[in-house]
């Protein structure tokens, strides 16, 4: 393990969310990560970030950087999801209208995750909440 | 294009040109909807959006975009301007709407 960070990302901060991605970002580009890798944690990090904020009671980002593979896991503690793969399905959200009004609740999180991810899992219990454990090829 | 380039015309102005506006605008992305823009916008683009609060420059700087400009007069928020300015992202202006902006950085050859 070269290095390893864990950030706590706020139930609802909205003015604070994108600074754990942009950390993230920072220490990528110290590390000599490629700009390339770099573009898809920073789009699969917000993502999870901002879902953190809209729908998680709050939650963690925990970077663990390797020799070959980064792994980026978003963990919160609740509420949870009921249904994965309707959840994952794109343009499928929960977001109310004020987050809407901003912009969010397009329903592309998850998918975007996906997407953008090497390896993507994602578990979740109603009540104990969702994990999503992605990784990235270094290249 | 440079971003001062764009300010010579007299429809746009920049409400932090003091983190300079010498940045290339190499092409041009329009949309609103956050995650659509995170998921296919290029780094040094301006983009086009009306969402004025403090997320579009986290999203504007983690893509590495060019600046923001925001049509019809629509007014930016004082934590969105802050933030620009430590993140280094010119926050342009304009009462255009978003197909007349697309029009100009077209007849400029983006």
């Amino acid at each position: 393990m070269r290095y390893k960070l864990i950030l706590d990302v706020k139930r609802g901060d909205f003015d604070a969310a994108g600074e754990a991605s942009r950390k993230i970002k920072d220490i990528l580009q110290q590390l000599g990560v490629s700009s390339k890798v770099i573009r898809k944690v920073s789009i699969a990090g917000y993502e999870g970030e901002m879902n953190l904020a809209i729908h998680s009671l709050g939650g963690k980002i925990i970077l663990e950087v390797g020799e070959e593979e980064l792994s980026l896991t978003i963990k919160d503690i609740g509420p949870g999801i009921d249904n994965l793969d309707l959840a994952m399905t794109a343009g499928w959200s929960t977001a109310d209208d004020k987050v809407r009004q901003m912009g969010f609740g397009a329903g592309m999180g998850l998918f975007n995750m996906n997407k953008h991810a090497d390896n993507f899992l994602i578990t979740s219990k109603i009540g104990a909440g969702t994990k999503i454990v992605m990784k990235f090829s270094l290249e | 294009m440079k971003v001062s380039d764009l300010l010579e015309k007299k429809e746009f102005k920049c409400l932090n040109p003091q983190i300079g506006v010498e940045g290339v605008i190499e092409s041009g992305y329009v949309g609103d909807l956050l995650s659509w823009v995170m998921a296919n916008a290029g780094s040094g683009c301006a983009w086009v959006t009306i969402q004025t609060h403090v997320n579009i420059i986290a999203v504007a700087s983690l893509l590495e975009m060019t600046c923001v400009i925001i049509p019809e007069g629509a007014e930016v928020e004082e934590s969105a301007l802050e933030r620009a300015i430590i993140e280094d992202i010119p926050v342009i202006i304009t009462n255009l709407n978003a197909y007349e902006v697309c029009k100009i950085l077209g007849n400029a050859g983006i």
